[in-house]
């Protein structure tokens, strides 16, 4: 979240879209109903599905699965067209002035660059038009037909409402009273939030579905403002936490990029990150990325990282690919991977195509699972009958569980979706011979070390240098850990501008990231948490309740990345002369010497308005991106693209394109572009999503969450039941190409049949939670159906829109 | 010393005390349930949940052995038309004053009328209590269907408990009648007297 | 049970006052359905405070789980689909369960001395140790709460945690509603609280929005806000005009009383019938006849 849970009391409108608030985040969705209860908030629901979340809105519109980018680019041209835009916002705070290269174009789908062999885009012409000057070239006036405000309403021009209607199939009256809530936060005194989750992560456009409404949000000119922002709703209590820590490969701690076969030398890969401001006067904050990653060297290698070896930066792996989840499972699949450490993941009913996934885990030599449940994973090559049919013989692969604590058995940090970062505290002893996924990790790391120091191995260093100074290698604390990714000071750390002034002694605990070096005198596992353990203590710990802004910002509660902030990009709050947009939503200001107010300024805090600083630190120009530059996959503005499994013969705004049918940067592996289904075969668009009741595929181990919600089914509209001779409560069998389900019907009036480019398409709903472990009814895994292919950026499955058949079983 | 006239047999004795038995335990469970003032007769059943269990069984019980009773005095009970007349001398009845009351048979005009009323209110307790036995039937059927079952379960109860207090007062008030279903035998006097037609038959006199 | 703290203002198969000199403040627990998002969670609170575990069930077509009120379930969601404005679809939701009448049909007519108590604050409670297991309470409720236990054949429904109520706390359930769609406090308040709702209700066009609070019975500690308060049976079959059923009256009021004399004055009658009028004897001389 740009702003946090309980900043949405301060909106003054709520969308809900790709995302279910009420029953993906029912404790979340309270400040929703302290918004309409308290500010007269209005709330609008568009989804597939008439939700839990529609059932309390003011207003609910139902859109085909898979088609958020022609809604949200019909809204933009909405905008556009009515001037429905915060116009001192967009023109100070967007690159919608900047000018645009002239070999930048796009054409009938497809940006400048395409390679179709490659399914991808040489993205050089995606970029600015840079003036002899060295910054980019601006056209205050938004007039130049290359600037990206002219290029916007340009591509946008093609979504009317008409083409929304035709391809979301959402009744243009609906769209168009969307469209009007949406653009009556225009104005400085209105703004809006949105909130959304996988409902619009889980598609081959996933990220552009977000970068769609983040146009939208800066259009309106909400990013940076109380009540406004652009808000992922974590899944997990900690996914947040661990989205920060990056169990990701193409990322290190605290969102720095990894290194690749291309980097293989450190200063180059340095610079490369260290973003130079493309305007003046910027901070592009990134421009401190040596900083960060030297610090995290040296959490990790503590002595041994030295400005001479340069800080052990050979060590680190560089990537020869990406090793995103579904490229580890088809490595998985090829053969050429073959031990699997699972902590805290049950990827055979997590990871799309449960048949691939446990063809994938057969392959295996060894899979050691870390859980507190005996998960789906764990048991894959046990036989389950229909639900898991599996010869046990055939599988090969050696099986370790390694029982591990559950959240209120250990000790720790949870990262919200808001960023706040929580201590918790042990609430139960765990049981028998469980250990915290710390200790379990120290073991396995302990026992390798002392491998390595005996046998030596092919390449010994990084494994007998990493640091381990914990009291007990055995046991490292909680505490500890936290303490090291705050990061401390290994020498004195002094005031660059004035170096008698020491800001850090050495041994201290840092304050803030802006204390950290380059210079191998600090270290920090996450420069983004710096702060959240200083001197003062656990700030995490902290449960202040005290609210001087009466926005519920509470800043002494806990503590939230980065430096605290509440709010990112709340120089925004202001107008260019630093007055809040909106007086009685207050953050920050400018008060004649300093930036000040109720959240920690994101900003330099004595940088005057005059010096033009762009609230947007992070970017080298300090703007909000309407145009994404090389940013993105596929392209610098969201375009709709179709399902990879459509109902439709082609894409409705490129029918003679069969390029731009599908995203054209999203990666297939071949097997599994064999195992997508047609139309023909499979008429019905199918979704998978959760249910209030359960959290993934845990809950079914709980035994009221079973009570409450205790067996599989499946929801479909009546017209389709009626057609299929399907009567509620029956038992149906819906099937992809991939795999099937049988599970009870409920035929519902909250799905609706939609007419979609001169056809009626039918939503067919799949709830997950259920499976062939646990206390609730036994269940088949929902992603037997979904198919095996990501998003072009996140490579996260398309779980939210794909093709079935359903039947009366 | 007159002579004595056989008026039930053992088997009849014996099903209308089963019957009796079960009215009374009934009865009295019965009452437990239906007015805190009497709820002290739980107690005899061990209790308020054993009186909730008992009394439906004792009641099919006095309904099974009531209808083998009705079998047994179905004819008997006939209404006739010196019955009517039988009924417009009440007063005389009740007064003692016995002398040219019309010629009764095996049984006169009250007892006849108690008879029928029996007949008419065991198996509607039966019916309606079925639809109020917990734990068994109720819970088959709508609440509606239960409310009319309560009340007249408490009100054909409450007829047959007004019946039974006339027909054992009237067993105490008319002298050497209560031998009758204890020895099963009446003296000749007594059936000369108050069921001639049914004493001539018995005698032949 | 019976809290000292909770003075007792009307008893079960009780003819005589129960004690009442210590008064309280009658409370109210008000379930805003426009701001129900059905998440169950007071289901599981529920279940989780007076610790009740129903058996896992199964779906039978709709979101409604466990399907119905058992012994084990005191609280459930029930899901409607209407479509009040042809094409705007509502799912109203609504949180079912006893709603602590004024005028309690159960304690009407419940026979056991003490099994239902209905205490100063207005709480109707269960004493599940004096319940004979008879179902009257079952008959007795306009609104089909109570639960006959298939195990113990006891009687069950919400307490509104009469036991938490007494030291202060919330019931269970409004602890942890998410969204405050459900609050407790006075009725006072909650009625008050209530009109705040309904204003904001009928500024977003339910022009009927209102309080639930029916009169039928005597007002009720369990309130709703609904949206549609002319319509209350769009919402699963909230009863628009709930009263204890004439024939229920019928049977625990007059009747009663009235039977109870009867038999009493029939008993008598035929004592003093015996005094006055005396036996029938066969006189001596109609034997020699």
């Amino acid at each position: 979240m740009t702003n946090h849970w309980v900043d949405i009391k301060n909106a003054d409108f709520i969308l809900i879209m790709g995302g279910n608030a009420a029953e993906a985040h029912p404790c979340g969705f309270k400040w929703v109903t302290e918004a309409k209860a308290n500010r007269k908030a209005t709330l609008a629901v568009v989804d597939p599905r008439f939700t839990r979340s529609a059932a309390v809105a003011d207003f609910y519109a139902p859109i085909r699965p898979g088609s958020d980018i022609a809604f949200l680019g019909g809204v933009i041209n909405y905008l556009l067209s009515h001037d429905l835009i915060h116009h001192d916002y967009v023109k100070a705070y967007t690159n919608a002035p900047y000018l645009v290269r002239e070999d930048f174009t796009f054409d009938d789908g497809i940006f400048s660059g395409y390679n179709a062999d490659k399914r991808s885009y040489d993205r050089e012409s995606w970029n600015y038009q840079i003036g002899a000057d060295g910054y980019v070239m601006v056209d205050p006036t938004m007039q130049d037909p290359r600037c990206v405000y002219q290029l916007m309403k340009q591509h946008y021009s093609r979504y009317t409402p008409e083409m929304v209607t035709q391809v979301c199939g959402t009744p243009t009256a609906d769209f168009l009273k969307v469209a009007e809530m949406i653009g009556a936060t225009a104005t400085p005194d209105k703004v809006m939030t949105i909130m959304y989750a996988l409902g619009w992560t889980q598609h081959t456009v996933g990220s552009q579905n977000i970068r769609a409404m983040a146009m939208i949000q800066l259009l309106l000119g909400n990013i940076g403002r109380p009540g406004g922002g652009v808000n992922a709703l974590r899944g997990h209590a900690n996914v947040q936490g661990i989205t920060d820590m990056c169990l990701y490969s193409d990322v290190l701690p605290g969102y720095l990029g990894a290194p690749t076969d291309a980097d293989a030398v450190r200063e180059e890969y340095l610079a490369k990150k260290s973003l130079k401001p493309l305007r003046p006067n910027q901070m592009s904050y990134w421009q401190n990325f040596p900083k960060f990653h030297t610090s995290l060297m040296k959490s990790w290698y503590g002595n041994a990282a030295t400005a001479e070896n340069g800080f052990c930066y050979d060590w680190l792996p560089k990537k020869d690919a990406p090793y995103d989840v579904l490229h580890i499972f088809e490595l998985m699949h090829q053969g050429k991977m073959n031990g699997f450490l699972c902590q805290g993941f049950n990827p055979l009913a997590a990871v799309s195509c449960v048949k691939k996934v446990r063809e994938s885990l057969a392959k295996l030599k060894y899979l050691v699972v870390m859980d507190p449940l005996a998960t789906e994973t764990s048991e894959f090559w046990q036989d389950y009958g229909e639900y898991n049919e599996v010869d046990p013989a055939q599988v090969q692969t050696e099986v370790f569980r390694l029982p591990a604590t559950c959240f209120a058995e250990d000790t720790g940090s949870f990262t919200n979706s808001g960023r706040v970062l929580q201590w918790h505290w042990a609430a139960a002893e765990p049981p028998g011979e469980t250990r915290s996924d710390l200790d379990i990790v120290a073991g396995i790391f302990t026992r390798l070390r002392e491998l390595y120091q005996k046998e030596g191995g092919a390449f010994p260093d990084p494994v007998l240098n990493l640091a381990w100074a914990y009291s007990t290698p055995l046991t490292p604390s909680p505490e500890e850990v936290a303490k090291e990714f705050n990061g401390k000071a290994i020498a004195d750390v002094t005031d660059p501008k004035d170096p008698t002034k020491v800001l850090a002694k050495a041994g201290e605990q840092l304050a803030t990231f802006a204390h950290l070096r380059d210079d191998g005198s600090t270290s920090c596992g996450n420069w983004l948490y710096c702060g959240a353990w200083s001197q003062a203590g656990n700030l995490m710990a902290r449960r202040d309740t005290a609210d001087p802004s009466g926005l519920g910002f509470y800043p002494a509660w806990g503590f939230s990345w980065p430096a605290n902030r509440r709010v990112l990009y709340n120089r925004a709050n202001a107008d260019p002369a630093g007055k809040p947009w909106d007086p009685k939503r207050k953050t920050i200001a400018w008060d004649g010497t300093k930036w000040s107010g109720f959240d920690v300024p994101d900003m330099a805090p004595n940088a005057a308005p005059e010096q033009d600083v762009g609230p947007f630190i992070m970017h080298p120009d300090g703007v909000g991106h309407l145009f994404a530059l090389k940013g993105m996959a596929e392209g610098p503005f969201p375009e709709h693209y179709e399902p990879f499994e459509t109902p439709l013969a082609t894409n409705p705004m490129h029918p003679k394109n069969p390029l731009a049918t599908r995203n054209p940067a999203a990666r297939i592996f071949k097997g599994d572009e064999a195992d997508l289904g047609t139309v023909d075969k499979f008429p019905y668009v199918a979704t998978t999503y959760r249910l209030t009741e359960h959290q993934h595929y845990w809950t079914k181990n709980v035994l009221s969450s079973a009570i409450v919600q205790p067996a599989q089914f499946i929801e479909m509209d009546e017209t389709l039941a009626k057609e299929k001779g399907i009567a509620n409560g029956d038992v149906v069998k819906v099937s992809s190409h991939r795999g099937y389900v049988r599970a009870t019907a409920v035929v519902t009036r909250r799905l609706k049949p939609l007419t979609v480019d001169g056809k009626t398409v039918h939503t067919v709903g799949v709830p997950i939670h259920w499976g062939f472990v646990g206390v609730a009814k036994q269940g088949f895994l929902a992603n037997r159906l979904t198919p095996y292919v990501g998003d072009a950026n996140s490579q996260t499955p398309e779980y939210k829109a794909f093709l079935v058949n359903i039947e009366k079983a | 010393m007159s002579q004595l006239i056989k008026r039930y047999t053992s088997k009849e004795r014996s099903n209308h005390w089963v019957v009796a038995i079960a009215f009374i335990l009934a009865g009295l469970s019965g009452l437990a349930l239906f007015h805190p003032a009497f709820f002290f007769l739980a107690h005899l059943f061990g209790g308020g949940p054993w009186t909730r269990i008992l009394h439906p069984f004792i009641g099919v019980l006095m309904f099974l052995s009531f209808m083998v009773l009705a079998g047994r005095f179905w004819s008997l009970n006939r209404i006739t038309p010196a019955d009517r007349e039988w009924r417009k001398r009440i007063k005389d009845v009740l007064c003692n004053r016995d002398r040219g009351l019309p010629e009764v048979g095996k049984y006169n005009a009250g007892q006849k009328y108690l008879f029928w009323v029996m007949v008419i209110c065991v198996p509607l307790l039966l019916l309606s209590g079925f639809f109020i036995w917990q734990p068994w039937f109720a819970p088959i059927f709508p609440v509606g269907v239960i409310r009319i079952a309560v009340v007249v379960h408490a009100l054909a109860a409450w007829i047959m408990i007004l019946g039974i207090v006339v027909h054992v007062y009237a067993a105490i008030w008319v002298k050497g009648t209560i031998r009758a279903m204890t020895r099963g035998t009446v003296t000749e006097a007594w059936a000369k007297h108050h069921h001639r037609a049914w004493y001539r038959q018995m005698t032949g006199k | 049970m019976a809290l000292q703290s909770l003075d007792i203002k009307a008893r079960s198969a009780t003819t005589t006052p129960t004690p009442q000199a210590r008064g309280a403040i009658p409370v109210a627990k008000l379930i805003d359905i426009s701001k129900c998002i059905g998440c169950k969670a007071c289901q599981v609170a529920c279940m989780q405070w007076n610790d009740l575990r129903d058996e896992v069930g199964d779906n039978v077509g709709v979101y409604d789980n466990p399907a119905d009120l058992t012994a084990q379930s005191w609280t459930v969601m029930r899901f409607s689909e209407v479509e009040v404005e042809q094409g705007r679809l509502e799912w109203l939701i609504r949180k079912d369960g006893c709603m602590h009448c004024a005028d309690p049909g159960c304690l009407k007519a419940c026979p056991a001395p003490g099994a239902i108590v209905q205490y100063a604050n207005g709480i109707v409670d269960f004493h599940e140790e004096h319940c004979i297991g008879c179902g009257y309470c079952v008959t007795g409720c306009p609104f089909d709460i109570p639960r006959i236990s298939k195990k113990d054949s006891k009687a069950y429904k919400c307490t509104l945690c009469s036991d938490r109520v007494a030291v202060g706390l919330e019931p269970a359930c409004v602890k942890t509603c998410p969204t405050g769609a459900i609050v407790f406090g006075s009725k006072e308040d909650m009625i008050h609280h209530a009109e705040g709702r309904i204003a904001d209700l009928k500024e977003r066009g339910y022009a009927n929005a209102g309080l639930y609070d029916p009169a039928g019975v005597g007002g009720t500690h369990v309130m709703y806000v609904l949206q549609h308060a002319d319509q209350p049976q769009l919402y699963a079959d909230l009863p628009k005009d709930p009263h204890i059923s004439p024939l229920v009256a019928l049977w625990k009021g007059v009747t009663k009383p009235l039977m109870s004399l009867g038999i009493g004055v029939a008993v008598l009658a035929g004592f003093f019938h015996y005094v006055t009028a005396g036996p029938k004897e066969v006189e001596e001389e109609n034997e020699t006849d």
